[in-house]
């Protein structure tokens, strides 16, 4: 089987869903409004944070950490906040079966679907952020409030691997919640457990670097940094050099284990899968 | 060497119950009681290429489960299957290339996705060649007439344009074994003579294997030879249809239903309802779902 045979299906598979949900712009206009008004309120909030410390003290500029929140909300759908819905689906109706009989590895099938539900969400909502917090701000005067470029064609190159690898690390947390799903039969209580860790530990909430600075090595360690913290460090040249690739590296390895784990729990999963209903 | 062996199997689920109100809500949640369920209790079969076999038993008796293994996606916990010299389960992705399976209750194509491009995305997943596909796909749409929903979202067909989509849908990378499990259900009788009639044809002309499950037994009067009946996870026969009346009608003199005037038998006597003939054959056999 030639290469391009072989992942034929899998392009196929995520090419598909990735236009479909192109679709849904409803979604994505009020998603975007949403982090709009979210954005803000975590802008005025840093602001006043900033407006009592010592400048010199803090880990990174105003200005810093108010593009990190811009795109922190531009990159909301980017984060592994569930499993994927049309995988929950098959579960509960019983369609799983249908994907069991398509001759193709499970794990990758799953994979690339939630991959182009995730990339399909990410993008319009980012474009959408890009144009108003980037542009739209900085034309009205703004600027001081609004998103700031990378800070060197480096660092743009950098960000943009770097959030290929948190695409490719969040579908791989999505996935564990899939098989999750898939083992459990239902997708309700592993999706409540995810939401809270997920908006601390990515970054999501307050850059990690704001955080206390006894844990930081911790916190960067952690496998949730790689969905947002590190591409957003690359993005700022906070990490360059041997850093950045360290970062990279970081991310590359979460990856591989979550992936591996995925594997190892569908394995699992599909031995004992139940077919609900008829 | 047959197309599908099957040796005794075995398959058991585990089943959750609780009992009725808040009560029994309560114990639930402080302890859980699971019963085991023989699903398949020692089945056996074999089915040459180019057989049609209609495989038929009440709800529950353990169909959907046997084609389920057979197709590759219930791993059994006892008992060996082979398709085609493969084991289903630890051969998957090889198996599932090359049959076919419609799953009445159940649709495949993508339900926002209009039935060509899910078709399209089938001939991916399939690798299909792209002419070979093009041949395939355009004989299925004029044989289950689909030319006019192929641009149509699957969500906004009728049941009957669904199955008619959902049988193409299962044919389209050419299988040489086809499972269908009831794949007339809920439809109304100009599709199920349409449905009736393609099955016949893939079957008599194409060569395709077929295993259809249904619990209409005109299905299996217009389509089977061989027809096997499953109650409580058991073969109870496998033989011709016309060997079941027979045994059935021999045994009917001593029963007290009285026997219900069908269509005329050759011989001129009163010969029995297909149904009647199946609905007997379960009560002899003591085959009704518990």
């Amino acid at each position: 089987m030639t290469l391009q045979d072989l992942v034929r299906p899998y392009r196929a598979a995520f090419a598909s869903r990735f236009l479909q949900m192109l679709q849904y712009r409803t979604a994505a206009l009020a998603g975007f409004g949403t982090q709009c008004w979210w954005g803000g309120i975590k802008v005025m909030v840093l602001a006043a944070f900033y407006g009592n410390a010592a400048a010199d003290e803090l880990p990174m500029t105003l200005a810093h950490a108010i593009t990190y929140t811009w795109l922190a909300q531009g990159l909301l759908a980017l984060l592994p906040w569930a499993g994927d819905p049309e995988v929950a689906q098959a579960v509960r109706t019983g369609s799983v079966a249908y994907d069991r009989l398509r001759p193709v590895d499970g794990y990758a099938l799953w994979f690339v679907r939630s991959a182009g539900w995730i990339a399909a969400r990410v993008l319009p909502r980012l474009a959408l952020m890009v144009a108003f917090a980037g542009v739209a701000l900085p034309l009205l005067g703004w600027g001081e409030w609004g998103w700031q470029p990378p800070a060197g064609t480096g660092a743009a190159l950098a960000f943009a691997l770097s959030a290929l690898l948190a695409l490719l690390l969040s579908v791989s947390m999505v996935m564990l919640l899939n098989v999750a799903a898939a083992a459990a039969l239902n997708e309700r209580g592993i999706n409540a457990i995810a939401v809270p860790m997920v908006v601390v530990l990515s970054g999501n909430l307050l850059p990690l670097a704001l955080m206390p600075d006894g844990w930081q090595t911790a916190l960067l360690l952690q496998p949730l940094a790689g969905l947002m913290d590190i591409p957003m460090r690359l993005y700022m040249a906070q990490f360059t050099g041997w850093q950045a690739v360290g970062g990279l590296g970081l991310q590359a390895f979460w990856i591989v284990v979550m992936v591996a784990l995925g594997r190892l729990a569908i394995v699992r999963a599909m031995r004992r899968l139940d077919v609900q209903g008829g | 060497m047959s197309h599908i062996l099957v040796d005794r199997l075995v398959k058991t689920y585990r089943i959750s119950e609780r009992d009725p109100g808040l009560a029994g809500a309560i114990r639930g949640v402080l302890h859980r009681r699971h019963r085991t369920v023989e699903a398949l209790a020692g089945v056996s079969f074999e089915l040459e290429r180019g057989e049609l076999l209609g495989f038929i038993g009440p709800n529950g008796a353990g169909k959907s489960t046997t084609i389920k293994i057979l197709a590759g996606i219930l791993r059994p916990d006892g008992g060996r299957v082979e398709v085609d010299g493969r084991d289903p389960f630890e051969d998957r992705e090889r198996h599932v290339g090359r049959i076919g399976v419609v799953f009445g209750q159940r649709t495949q194509l993508w339900w926002d996705l209009p039935v060509g491009e899910g078709f399209d995305l089938l001939r991916d997943i399939y690798r299909v060649d792209e002419v070979r596909y093009r041949r395939t796909r355009d004989e299925l749409v004029s044989l289950l007439k689909l030319e006019r929903v192929l641009d149509q979202p699957v969500r906004q067909l009728s049941l009957g344009q669904r199955m008619r989509a959902e049988i193409a849908a299962a044919l389209l990378h050419e299988p040489d074994l086809l499972f269908l499990d009831e794949p007339t259900i809920g439809l109304d009788a100009p599709s199920k003579l349409a449905v009736r009639e393609f099955v016949r044809r893939a079957n008599r002309e194409r060569g395709t294997t077929v295993l259809l499950t249904t619990h209409d037994m005109h299905d299996i009067e217009a389509l089977a030879e061989r027809v096997i009946v499953i109650g409580h996870g058991r073969v109870l026969a496998d033989s011709p249809v016309e060997a079941l009346r027979a045994q059935v009608e021999a045994a009917g003199i001593a029963a007290d239903a009285p026997v219900e005037e069908g269509e005329e038998g050759q011989d001129g006597q009163a010969s029995l309802a297909i149904e009647e003939v199946i609905s007997r054959f379960y009560t002899m056999h003591g085959a009704h779902e518990a």
